[in-house]
């Protein structure tokens, strides 16, 4: 096993190779400037504790500023010829904006999206649960409908749509509310290690609580095994949950299969289909499933609202979390925001209207984005290649590690994992959970394809990558030992 | 609706022309492809369409759909974003 700090070289190379021009060099040497290329434009938005933050306008201010010193620059202009080049997009008569490559993380609001909505900003301002005037009538009917909407993606009664924030709410909804109302004859429940985070901690403090969690583990492909899950089950386990798309690898869980096995062992069934919903099949009443927790903003809706699926026959009871007015059946009070819900409806009718193109087409770039990665020497494809989301692809590149290589892509949007997990540095724990090691958990980088991907991008993505992990690893001292024959493994490396 | 005439060939063209037009005029990227490969392949796709009542009603449903997108486009070009790293700053850079 290999350190940290020996894999993540490669980052600070360039400024002791000279590969920038000295001007730079020196300035990245004189602070911890390791994330600004530019001091200038950074300068501006520095906060107290010199942590500089960028926007993109600063990145083009930034860019154009570069381009001026190296125009004048005799020194830069010769040695202007690396292939981090592209990294600094600069001069070439193209834009300076990064292609978006992070649908895990959020989509573009769909502007037929955007339309719906804005009435309800502009005229349509009533409170949907005041009855007795127009204002409330007209708006009250448009949730309705949006309602409706939500509703036939997956096969339910509108009746069973509760709307919230978003899944994370719906989340903490289903692990914290079902329990809790249970908790007199059932202790126990369910879930799986590589669940989104909200999932993670909610069910964790539910353990405070006095309850107790099986935390199901997953084989090498990322998949849970049924009859693991079927020998957990015990006579007071009260809930399953299992996420159907993860949001880091992108591995489809046999949902049917697990709520057959709920059904007959009499146990409620969540599943967290943030990224699912819309993009793969899913009939609630065909899997089995009790409850589902829904997120707009990852099905080009607007941001700040989700839904929860809660099962009327048999139905399922649940606490809710907040007290009022009792609206949404009494489980999620709170006035609704009819823009939102609107345009969350509007979202959920075009995934329904345009799913078959966006799974053709998204298949498409993906397949191609795919082996355009993978025709790289040690790369690999993370999660199973067969039950798996064609949107969500995370790829490891061994020797490389994943930040330094995000650090080199600054024209392109994509993580190194979720977004919540991509602050700390922090080796991905779904990678973990597959059994993958520290280094290569550093070493791999999601990309999300949508409907607003285009073939032009997917290419560029390829050229750029194929590039930038060839340059990082001529960096790399590993690198170098692999070319050589060196088994990494047998070496053993003095502590720090 | 029945009272409404079967659109003919040359309004459903005019009609397409205007799909392109407007989608044309998204200054992001990424609408203006998606609208421009989407009105194409919708078109196309319906071209061999024969029955009147759903020519019609697809004729309809399009001019609906050709409002969203004049407004939109409209919008897209009162707020304008840094052009994406796969865009031509200039349109005549292009073949270069």
């Amino acid at each position: 096993m290999f350190g940290r700090s020996l894999v993540r070289l490669p980052r600070v190379v360039p400024s002791n190779v000279g590969l920038r021009p000295s001007v730079w060099s020196s300035k990245i040497r004189s602070g911890n400037l390791s994330r600004c290329y530019s001091a200038a434009a950074a300068e501006a938005v520095k906060l107290d504790e010199g942590i500089s933050i960028e926007t993109h306008t600063d990145i083009q201010a930034a860019a154009k500023e570069q381009a001026n010193v190296r125009s004048n620059d005799s020194e830069a202009i010769k040695s202007g010829n690396t292939a981090l080049n592209h990294a600094y997009q600069e001069n070439t008569g193209f834009g300076t904006r990064p292609i978006y490559l992070d649908m895990q993380a959020t989509t573009p609001t769909d502007p037929r999206v955007l339309d719906t909505m804005l009435k309800y900003y502009t005229g349509l301002y009533g409170n949907p649960h005041s009855n007795t005037h127009a204002y409330g009538w007209e708006t009250n009917k448009s949730v309705e409908e949006a309602r409706e909407h939500v509703a036939k993606v997956i096969n339910a009664n509108a009746k069973e749509i509760i709307f919230t924030s978003g899944a994370t709410e719906s989340n903490n909804m289903v692990l914290k509310g079902v329990p809790r109302f249970y908790k007199k004859t059932k202790k126990h429940i369910i879930t799986t290690r590589t669940e989104h985070k909200c999932v993670l901690e909610a069910a964790r403090s539910m353990i405070n609580e006095g309850f107790e969690v099986t935390f199901l583990g997953v084989d090498s492909n990322g998949l849970i095994d049924v009859n693991e899950l079927e020998n957990a089950i015990r006579p007071d386990t009260c809930l399953v949950s299992v996420m159907a798309v993860n949001n880091e690898i992108g591995v489809i869980q046999p949902i049917k299969q697990i709520g057959e096995i709920c059904k007959k062992h009499k146990v409620y069934f969540h599943t967290d289909c943030a990224q699912a919903y819309g993009k793969i099949p899913i009939d609630v009443n065909d899997m089995n499933i009790d409850l589902m927790s829904i997120s707009s903003h990852k099905i080009y809706g607007p941001k700040g609202i989700g839904a929860l699926y809660v099962r009327r026959r048999p139905r399922i009871r649940l606490e809710p979390l907040l007290s009022g007015g009792g609206q949404e059946r009494g489980l999620r009070s709170g006035t609704l925001a009819p823009p939102l819900v609107t345009g969350f409806g509007e979202a959920a009718r075009l995934m329904l209207q345009e799913f078959d193109n966006d799974q053709n087409y998204i298949s498409r770039l993906s397949n191609k984005l795919i082996s355009g990665l993978l025709s790289l020497d040690h790369a690999t494809l993370n999660g199973s290649p067969n039950h798996h989301y064609p949107g969500c692809i995370n790829v490891s590149f061994a020797y490389v590690e994943g930040e330094s290589l995000l650090m080199a892509l600054r024209d392109i949007a994509l993580s190194s994992g979720s977004a919540c997990t991509s602050a700390s540095l922090e080796p991905s724990y779904v990678l973990h959970a597959l059994g993958k090691d520290d280094a290569l958990a550093h070493s791999s980088i999601r990309f999300g394809i949508g409907r607003f991907t285009t073939e032009e991008e997917v290419d560029y993505v390829i050229k750029a990558i194929q590039e930038r992990v060839k340059f990082l690893r001529e960096l790399s001292p590993l690198w170098e030992m692999v070319q050589e024959g060196i088994d990494l493994d047998s070496i053993e490396w003095s502590g720090h | 609706m029945s009272s409404v005439p079967v659109p003919t060939r040359r309004q459903v063209l005019a009609l397409y022309k205007q799909f392109i037009k407007n989608s044309n005029q998204f200054n992001n990227y990424n609408f203006r492809q998606y609208f421009l490969r989407k009105s194409r392949s919708t078109f196309k796709e319906s071209a061999d369409l024969k029955d009147t009542v759903q020519v019609t009603n697809m004729f309809n449903e399009a001019k609906k759909e050709l409002g969203i997108l004049k407004r939109q486009a409209v919008i897209s070009q009162m707020y304008t974003f840094d052009k994406t790293v796969v865009e031509p700053t200039l349109k005549l850079n292009h073949t270069q």
